[in-house]
Order: C-alpha cells, then sequence, then structure tokens
C-alpha cells in the first residue's frame, strides 16, 4: 500500500556520489546524514553520527573552526573520516609499562610520546592536531609528522594523564595508536642524517674542486703563472683529501668489508678508482709535474653518494608505510573482572583471563567461548569465506573477526602461544630458509674489477717499453675511463625511481631485488579469500520478485547474522527512510519472519523458508541449484507465504580479477590458485577466472601452502600473492611475496611487495612495471658498456690522455642517469 | 695575482662555514621530515 506511490515518484536508486540532494551531508566528515538523524538539518550543521557532533562540538567550542575553511581549500580531501563512536578510556595508556615502553621523561617534569594517529589526510588535519595544547591544558606541545602520521606529544604528567589525551585525539577523529619499532626508526633516522651530512660535504668538496679544475683547464689554453698552478693544486689536494676521509670513506671501509669476505662488491672497484686516481694525483702534486684528477674524484664520490642516498629514501618510505600499518593492528583487550572491565594491551593477557569481545572486534587471543552466540570471520586464519557459528563451549582464535554479537571468551593462549604467534614463527624460519639471491649487479660488478684491472696492467705493460711514466699515464686513463659509474648509480637509480613510481601507483616494494626477481614471468600462485576474492559476504545474485528487494532489506536489518549484514548492505537504499517491520523473530541457524507494510515477509535458508512456504517456479529451484553448484549459498525469500525470490550469497570476485589475470597470462605468467576454502568454491572461482582445475586447489590448511609453495620454489621461481595469516608462511617461503590490500599484519611482514590499493590490477601492474624497469636498467647498462669497450679500447691504444678521460667520463655517467630518469617504468607518464 | 693568495683561502673559508652548518642543520634533525613544515606554512596564522 505504502509502496505504490513510492515506487511511482522516487527514481530508481541513485548511483553513489549523488546522494547528496537526498541527504545532507554531514557538518564534521561530509558523508550523508542517515534519514533517522535528519531532524536536526533544518535547525543547523547535520551529523552522520555522534562521534562526528562530538568532535564537530569540541573544535566549535574551542573556537577551532578554521579547521573546516582549511579543509575546504585541500583539494579533494576526504578527511576527516567518520569517527566511529567507541567507546574506548584508552585505560591502558596510563599503565606505568606502557609509558615505560612507550614514553620518554624530558626534564622539568615533562613527558614526551610518539602516537600514530589514523585518518591524518591533509593541511587542515596538521593545523587541528598542533593546536593540541589549546584543547587541553598540560599538553605542552605536539608535533606531526605529516607523512609518518605520527604525533610527538609531549605533557605534564601530573597535569593531565596520557588517557584522556588520547581519548580527546579519538574524539577528534584521529583515534591514537602507541608508535611501535620508534627505536629501530631512531637508529634509521641518524644513519640518515649522517647520509645527508656526508652528501652536504662531498657537495662542497665536489664544487669547489670543480672550481679549481675549471681555472687549471683554462690555464692551459689561456696561460697560467706556474705558482698559481701549484697554489690551486695544493688547495684540491686538501679539499679532496677530505672529501675521501671523511665522505668518502664509507666506500673505503665497505671493500675492506668485503674483500675480507672473499667477495668483490660494488665498492670494490670504486675504491680502487679512488685510491689509485688519489695516489697517482698526490703525486703528481708533490712532484709538480703530471695530471691532477682531484675534481673527477670528489664528484664521483659525491654522485654515487647521491644514488645510494635517493635509493635508500624511496626503500625506507615503503618500510616505513608497511611497518605504520603494523602499529595500526596493536589491539587491546577488555578484560573483565569482579571489578569491572579494564583495557590491557593484548600482549598482557594471560590465561584464566575473561575478555569480552565485541561485534567488529577481533579476538585477542585463543580462549574458549563462555558467554553469548555470534559468527566468527576465521578468512585472514585459514582462508574459509563461509563464517562460522560460535557458541558457549565454542574454541575462539587470535585474529579472528567477531561479526555477530558481544561474546565473552576466556582466555587459553596469548601472544606467541597462539595458533596465529605459531604461524607466524613459521613465518620467521620460512624466511630464513630462503636461498640468498645473487645480485646481478654485484655480480656484474666483481667481472668488472677483474676486467678493468686486468685492461689496466696490460696497458701498462703494453706502454712500459716507451718509459714509465707514460706507461702509468695510459693505465690510469683506461681506469678512469671505464669507471663504472653505470654500474654504481644507475642500477640503484633505476630502482629507487620505480620504487617511488610504484608506491604512487599503488604498490610498495621493499627492495631493488623484488624488482629484478618479478621481471621474468614464471609460477604465480595466488590465495582466494581476500585475494581473488573481495573476502566478504555479498549478494550475488537475485533471482525473483524484484519488488522484494526492499522488504528483504527491512527484516534483515533486525538481524546482525553475516548474510543479513550483506543482504541489508547490497539491498538496502541509502537514501531513502528504512521501512518500519513489526513482529520480528528470528530463528537461530534459519532465518527471519516480520511485517513490512503489511506483508509478511520469511528470509532465511532454503530449508527453513520452505517449512513455512508455497512451491515457488520452477526457475526458483533451478536458481537454487544453481548456487549451490557455484559455491554460493542460497537465500529463500517468502511474501506472505509464497516463494518469490532467490539470492544467492557468496565471497564474490573481486572485478577486476579476470581482467588482471589475463594480464598476468599475456605476459607469460602461469596462475594457480591455493585455497584453505572448500574445494567446490575453489572449482567455482576457479572456471569463473579461465584457470584449469587441476591448477587450483581447495582445502589446505597454512602447512600445507608452506609445503606446496616451498617445493615449488625448489624447482624454479615461484611469486606467491596472498592476504591472510594463513598464507604469511607460503609468502616468506615463495621468491616473491606479495601481499594484497588489506591482508594480515603477519602477511605484511613476510611479503616483499605489498599493494596498497584494492583489487588485482595493481598486481598486474606491479609485473608489468618491474619488467619494464628491468629493460630500463638493462638498457642503461649495455649503453654504457659499449661506451666503455669503445673509450676502453681508445684509452688502451693511447689515443685518450688522463685529462681527456676525466673529462668524457660523465658522458657515461650522464646517459645512464637520463635513461634511468626519463623512462617509464611504473604508473603514468614519469 | 697575489690577491688570489688571499681571496682563495677566504673563499675556501666561507666554503668550510657553510659545508659546516650544512652538517650541523644534518645532524640536529632539520632534514628528517621534509613534508610536514611544506603544509605547516600553510596553516601558521599566529
Amino acid at each position: 500500500m505504502m509502496l505504490a506511490p513510492l515506487r511511482a515518484t522516487l527514481p530508481p536508486p541513485p548511483p553513489t556520489g549523488d546522494t547528496s540532494l537526498a541527504a545532507p551531508a554531514c557538518a564534521h566528515c561530509g558523508l550523508p546524514v542517515p534519514p533517522a538523524l535528519r531532524r536536526a538539518a533544518s535547525t543547523g550543521p547535520a551529523f552522520c553520527c555522534s562521534g562526528c557532533e562530538t568532535a564537530y562540538s569540541i573544535i566549535h567550542a574551542c573556537g577551532l573552526d578554521r579547521f573546516y575553511d582549511l579543509r575546504k581549500q585541500a583539494e579533494s580531501a576526504p578527511a576527516p573520516a567518520p569517527t566511529t563512536p567507541r567507546d574506548r578510556r584508552y585505560a591502558e595508556f596510563d599503565e606505568p609499562a606502557f609509558l615505560q615502553r612507550y614514553a620518554r621523561s624530558l626534564p622539568a617534569g615533562l613527558t614526551s610520546v610518539d602516537l600514530l594517529l589514523e585518518n591524518v589526510h591533509c593541511a587542515a588535519c596538521v593545523w587541528l592536531v598542533e593546536r593540541l595544547p589549546a584543547l587541553l591544558p598540560g599538553v605542552i606541545e605536539c608535533r606531526l609528522d605529516f607523512r609518518r602520521a605520527v604525533a610527538r606529544v609531549t605533557w605534564r604528567p601530573d597535569a593531565v594523564p596520557l588517557a584522556r589525551i588520547a581519548l580527546l585525539l579519538s574524539r577528534l577523529g584521529y583515534p591514537p595508536h602507541p608508535a611501535r619499532g620508534e627505536a629501530a626508526h631512531r637508529a634509521r633516522t641518524n644513519e640518515e642524517r649522517r647520509m645527508i651530512a656526508r652528501l652536504g660535504v662531498a657537495a662542497a668538496c665536489a664544487s669547489s674542486t670543480m672550481l679549481f679544475a675549471l681555472a687549471l683547464y683554462a690555464g692551459l689554453f689561456s696561460g697560467i703563472d706556474h705558482a698559481t698552478v701549484t697554489l690551486f693544486r695544493w688547495f684540491s689536494l686538501a679539499i679532496t683529501l677530505l672529501c675521501l676521509l671523511w665522505p668518502g670513506l664509507v666506500f673505503f671501509r665497505s671493500a675492506i668489508t668485503s674483500l675480507r669476505a672473499g667477495v668483490a662488491n660494488l665498492d670494490a672497484p670504486i675504491a680502487l678508482a679512488l685510491l689509485a686516481g688519489g695516489l697517482w694525483s698526490i703525486a703528481s702534486t708533490l712532484r709538480g709535474t703530471g695530471e691532477v684528477y682531484f675534481d673527477s674524484l670528489s664528484t664521483l664520490v659525491f654522485l654515487l653518494l647521491m644514488g645510494r642516498f635517493v635509493q635508500r629514501r624511496q626503500q625506507r618510505r615503503a618500510a616505513d608505510s608497511v611497518e605504520l600499518l603494523f602499529t595500526l593492528t596493536a589491539s587491546a583487550a577488555r578484560v573483565v573482572s569482579d571489578s569491572g572491565t579494564r583495557e590491557v594491551s593484548a600482549d598482557a593477557l594471560t590465561p584464566g583471563d575473561v575478555v569480552e569481545v565485541r561485534a567488529g572486534e577481533s579476538f585477542p587471543a585463543d580462549g574458549i567461548v563462555i558467554h553469548g552466540r555470534s559468527a566468527a570471520d576465521l578468512s585472514l586464519l585459514t582462508g574459509e569465506s563461509r563464517p562460522v557459528e560460535i557458541r558457549e563451549g565454542s574454541d575462539a582464535v587470535a585474529g579472528a573477526v567477531n561479526l555477530g554479537s558481544t561474546v565473552l571468551v576466556s582466555v587459553r593462549a596469548s601472544g606467541e602461544a597462539t595458533r596465529a604467534g605459531r604461524l607466524m614463527k613459521l613465518v620467521e624460519d620460512a624466511a630464513h630458509r630462503r636461498a640468498p639471491i645473487v645480485r646481478t649487479a654485484d655480480k656484474a660488478a666483481s667481472w668488472f674489477l677483474a676486467g678493468m684491472t686486468l685492461l689496466a696492467g696490460l696497458t701498462f705493460a703494453l706502454w712500459l717499453r716507451s718509459g714509465l711514466e707514460p706507461a702509468l699515464e695510459h693505465a690510469i686513463a683506461v681506469l678512469v675511463v671505464t669507471c663504472p659509474c653505470a654500474l654504481g648509480l644507475a642500477t640503484p637509480l633505476a630502482f629507487s625511481v620505480a620504487i617511488g613510481r610504484a608506491a604512487r601507483a599503488g604498490a610498495f616494494i621493499k627492495g631493488g631485488d623484488a624488482i629484478q626477481r618479478l621481471a621474468s614471468p614464471g609460477r604465480i600462485i595466488l590465495d582466494k579469500t581476500g585475494t581473488l576474492t573481495v573476502g566478504r559476504l555479498a549478494l550475488a545474485r537475485w533471482t525473483g520478485d524484484n519488488d522484494a528487494r526492499p522488504l528483504v532489506a527491512a527484516v534483515e536489518a533486525c538481524s546482525s547474522h553475516p548474510v543479513a549484514v550483506a543482504l541489508v548492505r547490497d539491498l538496502a537504499n541509502p537514501a531513502r527512510e528504512p521501512l518500519a517491520v513489526t513482529d520480528a523473530r528470528q530463528t537461530l541457524g534459519g532465518g527471519i519472519e516480520g511485517r513490512v507494510a503489511g506483508r509478511l515477509v520469511t528470509v532465511g535458508s532454503a530449508a527453513f523458508v520452505r517449512a513455512r512456504a508455497a512451491q515457488g517456479s520452477p526457475d526458483l529451484d533451478r536458481a537454487e541449484r544453481d548456487a549451490l553448484s557455484q559455491g554460493l549459498t542460497p537465500i529463500a525469500i517468502a511474501l506472505d507465504g509464497v516463494l518469490v525470490a532467490i539470492a544467492a550469497v557468496g565471497d564474490a570476485i573481486r572485478p577486476d580479477a579476470r581482467a588482471a589475470l589475463d594480464r598476468l597470462t599475456r605476459a607469460g605468467w602461469r596462475p594457480e590458485i591455493l585455497s584453505g576454502d572448500h574445494p567446490v568454491i575453489v572449482a567455482a572461482v576457479a572456471k569463473r577466472l579461465g584457470i584449469p582445475p587441476d591448477r587450483a586447489r581447495g582445502g589446505l590448511s597454512p602447512e600445507d601452502k608452506l609445503a606446496l609453495v616451498s617445493d615449488a620454489a625448489r624447482h624454479g621461481p615461484v611469486v606467491m600473492v596472498g592476504d591472510g595469516v594463513n598464507d604469511a608462511a607460503a609468502l616468506a617461503a615463495s621468491d616473491v611475496g606479495i601481499a594484497v590490500h588489506g591482508g594480515a599484519e603477519a602477511s605484511l611482514a613476510a611479503a616483499d611487495a605489498y599493494l596498497s590499493k584494492p583489487g588485482l590490477s595493481p598486481l598486474a601492474d606491479l609485473l608489468e612495471g618491474s619488467a619494464r624497469t628491468m629493460r630500463i636498467v638493462r638498457t642503461a647498462l649495455t649503453l654504457s658498456t659499449l661506451y666503455n669497450l669503445v673509450a676502453g679500447g681508445l684509452a688502451v691504444a693511447g689515443f685518450v690522455s688522463p685529462l681527456v678521460a676525466a673529462f668524457i667520463m660523465p658522458v657515461s655517467s650522464l646517459t645512464a642517469l637520463s635513461i634511468c630518469l626519463k623512462m617509464r617504468s611504473f604508473g603514468g607518464r614519469p | 695575482m697575489s690577491v688570489l693568495y688571499v681571496l682563495v683561502p677566504l673563499a675556501m673559508l666561507i666554503v668550510g662555514a657553510a659545508a659546516w652548518a650544512f652538517v650541523w642543520s644534518a645532524r640536529s634533525g632539520q632534514f628528517d621530515d621534509l613534508d610536514t613544515p611544506a603544509v605547516r606554512v600553510i596553516t601558521d596564522d599566529d
């Protein structure tokens, strides 16, 4: 009755993003305001949730409305995310153990702590967070590192507890987490500071010696008096010595270490060239005749340091992002005791503790459910896509997500003793067993060193007949002209440029060697749940009466069962007022029944509904059988006691999976599926994606996956793609492990690359980009080898004086550099 | 060209001072975070 006019006047569900007309935007986060909260719209700002309202009122009451102006300036800023109203009290932030672990005492009774904040997006966030001292007396200073989203808070512990600071940050929409791994971060920062200092000194030395060299070269043509030449040479000598002994010392140290270990690395030829050039130039200066190469030496040191610095910085960016994701997963647990509930960190739980786990939270430890009924999502842990029912007496596993309602769990094992913890141990072992790869550049460098020394020695012997001096001069020209700059600079530079561009395109790569191994196609093993599929239940197909959709959404909104949640999400129209439901009755393990708009709606498993409703059309029977054979769960819908529709619910395949896999196959990769899910479901997914059935296996435990991948890795290169704790060991055992967006902490730790965008097309981009990067590296290496052959040949023949050699040496470096910088590796235009 | 004997060491002194200043600023952490100051300057109103 009510529905008919609604359908006549209202347009079909508007596409996402077009809801602004129907729903006013939240004054804090900009999301559409749900109908139930809309009455405030006429009187003032409207909010999508009470969390946003709290944040807005705090900001408004403190006169910080400029935050919203600043946010408008930031182009297309999605910030801030809607603040979820959680009654987190952050009590564990005030425990002595927490403060001792994360906070530092400063003089004058101050304490400082590093907190990682969620939802830091734009300049307005920096502004708001750094106004913390104005919001809360007792906070002395708050500085936010924008890129890492880490805020350093300095406060007076006797004036305000840390828990209150954390609570305020959370209310503002920036839930804080203690920043883990800060000691390692500080060590890296110190190392980076030393690198920058060395770089600056090398730059000053290089530019100064270059100026002297310019004057000396000019003097060759226009005349220069001997005293000035001597003066300039001595100055250059002093500066170059400084350059070699301070910034250049890293090369000598590294070369000596590698020679002691019996393998020549890239630094060995560099150190040799620096040593030979330096000694010869010093000798020339002392004798007052002969060539000097001070400018080439300092420039060489500067350029090489620059290449290393750029590469290191890019790799650190990737490492930082992954590390921050770890911190986000650090969880607190609520321990229930006679004196009430208190929050502790999940590591501090002991067997026998009773913890409360609410809907949407993950279990902090292994244990047994002692109160409540719910469903758990084990997909990250086992790869199983269907939720598992839990009740009193069921096992709860750390890392599983509680989907239904609040349950109490008696802790049996926590931390490393949990099943997830034992899996992490497997990951570490697998990572240790991985065969060390021989880096091509290092291998090439050893050959280069041998070749260069041999060539220089040969030149010396050839020219010895003409006297000692020309022999030495030509030998040094050979050494200088064949300086392996392309190797030393081009390869790391190409990798770091690629890593940087990949990060922007949605893939964090932990090191250059991963690019190298991803460049040549081979076997690629994919996990199913969460990798090829979205990893959560969704409506896959609807057969039957479409008019029943809003009614089903209304009835299912009364249930928190995962299937109901999926149906509400996919069937309800967020812009419309939800329909009222009366007499809703839920039968556990069956379905739900209720009255909507005057009609009796029954939704549930086929058996449950068929027992209550008359047979529908044969189409519906076929739809039910089809759903079962495709690994989907059929949900039956009856209106007023007649079966009218079948909704097939399942874990949907990612929309871009087929296209991405086709791209991989075209590039020569061989995709395979290893999954922990039921073999029927795995086979159905493989069929839809065009993967032959013999290359898709289901029902595997994490240990099985590890065994299969390690076995495959013995026969050739294997790339593993996965998202869950159950994939982590296999990721570590493969040649290159790739964790997909939304993956578990364990998979991030084990993987060599991490996709920061959802879907599988970033995976295809990553593999194609790696192949392009290696082509660029090979082009640069080929060109500079050609150059070295020609120039080296001329030098051996005596056509190149050391002066000319020093002059044309940068040409090869520049060629290699421009190739690496200009060519397209990842993403769009360079 | 005897003026060079004064000017060149003087120039070296200046370069030395600049290099020292750079090393000092690097060691005191002024290059640690290159992103936040860029956004902080837009919003500084006091």
